[in-house]
């Protein structure tokens, strides 16, 4: 087995017992980086001698038997709006390009105080704003299955990286299906935690009441593994959940354990919109369950078709306040020669925001408006409660819910962006885990007939991460689908038909 | 000309800066006067990806306040964002509280040169963060000074129940004695502690017909006298100004104007009120405040009696004047040195003559409070029984006043004999010198005894030569009463 084949944690237990040192796993992925990366495009920035001098650090702890972290030596990698004091925290947008956080996000500090090796940050839509990695200002990514097809998104630079083999892990954030549906294109595991699970100190607001950071891996196991990373109460966050409340466990301990009397719930009304494609890779997935002894039943849940409406209500007047800051005043970029401060603001703005960053201000800024505040924004909390209800009634008869992660499978590159619409759509059926809070995974679930990935979203109550890795687990066990890997993760040559 | 009579109806917004030790929601030190951009930090720089984080101690300080002004504390409370653009907010938007402020409904009391008092009612009291400091020094460019950006700010509202710029000024001294009093805010007026905006307009009367004029807000006064002159100013321009054009007030004729501290004016900023849209909405990186019961409690057992009411019993009590039970009560500290003297033992007038006149006249020469002097309350309380009992003139309590600040370790009897400032009042030995006066002085004593216009005169003649002979240390009271009896 080639060391980039490894998973997470076997790479972890082999740099600790001495079968690999995490200098040569680090070189590995700088290597392919060199190879690969030209054509998938995933990394904003990458830091190789400093990765390789945190390699060193952890090689010599282990070699001197000190004690090291839950991810000692193995490369990872971070979406771009996650704050770094190391190198630039552009969040894909010319407004920041040349940003330097002065402090390091809760999540950075956590990986690195787990020994990771940070190998560099991800591409993703100009501040997660998107649903194919298009939409950054800086660079474009592709699908590593399918290098004509995009990578998903927002979190498309860390899935292609996962999935390509350009890092072991990476971490995404999740606003309204930024970590699942790109996992879901890239057939990689993405889980988007409960609110309030994971810090958001340090990662740069899109819709402040929906952001979760989660971790995008190859196995089910090594999400858990990166969850006991990164789960955990932050002071500095107060949306973070105290730990009395809802307590993080050992997410990798019990997960080989399979739920007994498992329950699955499915919603048929709100199915039959995905692909034909979509659907079949969703009914071989109930079978599985049905075949693991799960009972599988129907449920409705008549509020989710409002979801997507009341979310790009919700997330774009939160995103219209939170974008407020990029203004050229204090840092960032500015314009040249303004002719007062007016000019400092609506020029910068204009000149470094991209399209779809200044749509969804103004929707946001339109939202909030007086005279519109309770027909658009109230109305949108209203629904985002009836979902929540939904959710409510639904976990009352069953374990978790399982639906598709996106209709289609990865679609063209250009294909969508002239209709921002159809684009919003792909979002149809992440959006409600988000606004109800609730954690939520894609795993990969089968192919198309063309070969592309197709994922499995299974969602779970509030602060159940354990049992939904659980099911994740158990879905996995009875699958070989995580284990193929897309062309570009084997040769160069391949990755350029 | 028809009879014109007017109503003066004013209402105040008075921002409190309040006197935690950090910001209102993260860790900087909240301090005056620091190098530019000495005091922050990404939070309060409004950098990317940062949260905030509820300074807790600024919800108890401003609910304390809302106590003291008899509002009701809400149980359930949460911070809103206000937007705006301006290059002194690093978000900008300011988080604010919009339609859930923690304090509503109460009023304060202020008295009136009439000496009544008056209510004046409370619309709410809310927190928000202060913005930063634009700086227009550096020729073609302005600078931006974020030290002050994020300090918490207690924003109170009146209604417009003040009539008159006295009224406006007896509020804002009687709001800084209550903040002081709570130690909830320095409320340094040199120091942008406390700034006030009032809004004023007039209800004239002319030929029995009932005329509005349109309202005026005055921007960021940041002191008493331009609080009081602008609002004057502004009674006389509005009275002008509908005279000569008569304007009403409608929807939208609102303005805005500044006070020119040097012309002594204010000058119109903002013609029309422009329709401000804040787009208000709840803060999704805070979470909401509960008060719940027990936390409300243990905020108000850091209540206090409030300054006004204590001036007013000071007066009752201690039969003081209005006068001197406000010097007394202007600070807490010293109010608090009056009382534990006069517990010990001092009568109230001669304690207070003591603070007010001798200890306070030092105390602001020093540039200093009357308790920064080290003065105990048992010092104070000794001057005042040895001046009650005829032992010290006023002049020598002048004298040992200055010595005890000077030298604490003394008490005022030890000065007092060390000094020899202790009077004469054995009536023994006075009756002697008396007589002594009383002998050398025949004409006096015979213009007394006649009676007539010269007797008054005569009796301060001797009074100042028995004085002379006792080198001013007998106690006046005494020898007036023994030359009367011996002169009847």
């Amino acid at each position: 087995m080639e060391i980039q084949e490894l998973s997470v944690k076997e790479l972890r237990d082999n740099i600790a017992s001495h079968q690999i040192s995490s200098v040569e796993a680090t070189e590995v992925i700088f290597k392919r980086i060199e190879q690969i990366e030209p054509v998938v495009g995933a990394y904003i920035s990458t830091f190789k001698e400093q990765a390789v001098a945190k390699a060193q650090e952890v090689d010599k702890k282990i070699a001197g038997g000190k004690p090291v972290g839950l991810l000692a030596g193995v490369p990872v990698a971070i979406k771009d709006n996650m704050c770094t004091t190391f190198g630039a925290t552009t969040c894909a947008s010319r407004i920041l390009e040349n940003f330097h956080a002065p402090y390091n996000a809760t999540v950075v500090e956590k990986l690195l105080a787990a020994d990771a090796v940070i190998v560099g940050k991800t591409n993703m839509d100009e501040f997660a704003m998107g649903s194919s990695t298009e939409n950054s200002g800086l660079k474009r990514t592709v699908n590593p299955w399918d290098t004509t097809r995009v990578p998903g998104g927002s979190s498309g630079g860390s899935t292609a990286a996962v999935a390509a083999g350009l890092c072991f892990a990476a971490l995404g954030s999740d606003t309204g299906g930024s970590i699942r549906q790109p996992a879901s294109f890239c057939s990689v595991v993405g889980l988007k935690p409960t609110y309030g699970r994971v810090s958001r100190f340090g990662l740069v607001a899109y819709g402040s009441s929906l952001d979760q950071i989660g971790p995008i891996t190859q196995t089910v196991a090594d999400s858990a593994l990166m969850m006991n990373v990164i789960a955990g109460h932050d002071p500095v966050d107060s949306t973070s959940v105290d730990e009395k409340i809802a307590p993080v466990c050992d997410y990798l301990e019990k997960l080989n354990e399979p739920i007994e009397k498992l329950k699955v719930a499915v919603v048929p009304q709100f199915n039959s919109g995905a692909d034909e494609q979509v659907q079949k890779a969703l009914s071989e997935a109930i079978k599985v369950y049905k075949h693991l002894g799960a009972e599988v039943i129907e449920v409705d849940m008549p509020h989710l078709d409002y979801a997507i409406a009341a979310y790009y209500v919700i997330a774009t007047a939160e995103a219209s306040s939170n974008l407020a800051r990029y203004d050229g005043v204090h840092y960032g970029y500015r314009t040249e020669n303004p002719q007062d401060y007016i000019e400092v603001y609506s020029k910068s703005r204009a000149e470094a925001l991209g399209k779809e960053v200044k749509r969804r201000i103004m929707l946001g800024t339109y939202a909030l408006s007086s005279g519109y505040y309770d027909a658009y924004y109230l109305k949108a909390l209203r629904v985002r409660n009836l979902i929540r209800g939904d959710f409510d009634k639904v976990f009352q008869k069953c374990d978790c819910i399982i639906m598709p992660v996106s209709p289609t499978p990865a679609f063209k590159i250009g294909e969508k962006v002239a209709d921002p619409l159809t684009m919003y759509l792909s979002d149809i059926y992440t959006i409600a885990a988000n606004l109800a809070g609730i954690p939520s995974i894609s795993v990969p679930g089968g192919f198309d007939d063309t070969g592309l990935p197709i994922g499995l979203q299974i969602l779970a109550p509030a602060f159940t991460e354990d049992k939904l890795l659980r099911i994740a687990r158990m879905f996995e066990t009875q699958t070989d689908w995580h284990k193929k890997k897309p062309p570009t993760f084997v040769t160069r040559e391949s990755c350029n038909k | 000309m028809t009879e014109l009579q007017y109503k003066v109806v004013v209402g105040l917004e008075i921002h409190v800066q309040l006197c935690t030790k950090s910001k209102m929601f993260c860790g900087c030190a909240v301090e005056f006067g620091q190098i530019p951009n000495s005091r922050v930090c990404p939070v309060c720089l409004g950098m990317p990806g940062v949260l905030p984080v509820m300074n807790k101690q600024a919800v108890e300080y401003a609910a304390l306040a809302g106590l003291a002004l008899n509002c009701q504390i809400a149980t359930f409370t949460k911070w809103d964002r206000k937007s705006y653009y301006y290059p002194d907010l690093p978000k900008n938007y300011q988080i604010s509280q919009y339609d859930l402020p923690l304090s509503s409904n109460g009023h304060i009391e202020i008295l009136l040169d009439t000496g009544q008092t008056k209510k004046i009612r409370i619309t709410r009291a809310h927190l928000e963060e202060d913005a930063g400091k634009n700086l227009h020094t550096a020729g073609d460019f302005s600078q931006v000074d974020l030290n002050r950006a994020g300090t918490p700010l207690l924003e109170i509202v009146t209604e417009p129940d003040m009539n008159s710029a006295a009224e406006v000024r007896a509020l804002a001294v009687e709001l800084q004695r209550m903040v002081r009093y709570l130690g909830v805010s320095e409320a340094d007026m040199q120091k942008g502690h406390m700034r006030f905006e009032p809004n004023v307009n007039l209800v004239i009367t002319k030929a029995g017909v009932e005329y509005r004029t349109p309202i005026v807000e005055i921007k960021n006064l940041n002191s008493f006298r331009a609080l009081e002159r602008s609002v004057d100013y502004e009674i006389a321009r509005q009275l002008d100004e509908f005279m000569e054009t008569g304007k009403t007030m409608e929807p939208g004729t609102k303005s805005t104007r500044g006070w020119d501290d040097v012309r002594e004016e204010t000058v119109l900023q903002r013609e029309k009120e422009e329709a401000h849209d804040y787009r208000y909405f709840p803060d999704p990186d805070l979470v909401p405040v509960e008060v719940t019961g027990q936390w409300l409690e243990s905020i108000k057992t850091q209540l206090c009696e409030l300054p006004l009411v204590k001036q007013m019993r000071y007066v009752r009590e201690y039969g003081l004047s209005d006068y001197d039970a406000g010097v007394l009560t202007a600070e807490r500290s010293m109010a608090e040195l009056f009382e534990k003297s006069v517990s010990l033992g001092g009568g109230p007038k001669r304690v207070c003559n003591i603070i007010t006149q001798d200890y306070l006249k030092i105390a602001n020469e020093k540039g200093c409070n009357v308790v920064d002097l080290g003065i105990t309350p048992s010092t104070i309380a000794e001057l005042a029984r040895m001046v009650t009992i005829g032992q010290l003139s006023s002049t020598a309590v002048s004298t040992i006043s200055a010595i005890t600040t000077a030298d604490l370790t003394k008490t005022p009897t030890q000065i007092a004999k060390e000094y020899d400032l202790i009077q004469k009042s054995d009536a023994g030995e006075l009756e002697a010198i008396v007589e002594k006066v009383l002998a050398e002085n025949p004409k006096a004593v015979n213009d007394i005894r006649s009676g007539g216009k010269k007797s008054g005169k005569a009796r301060g003649f001797l009074l100042g030569q028995v004085m002379q002979k006792t080198e001013g240390r007998a106690n006046p009271k005494v020898v007036s009463e023994i030359l009367a009896r011996k002169l009847s």
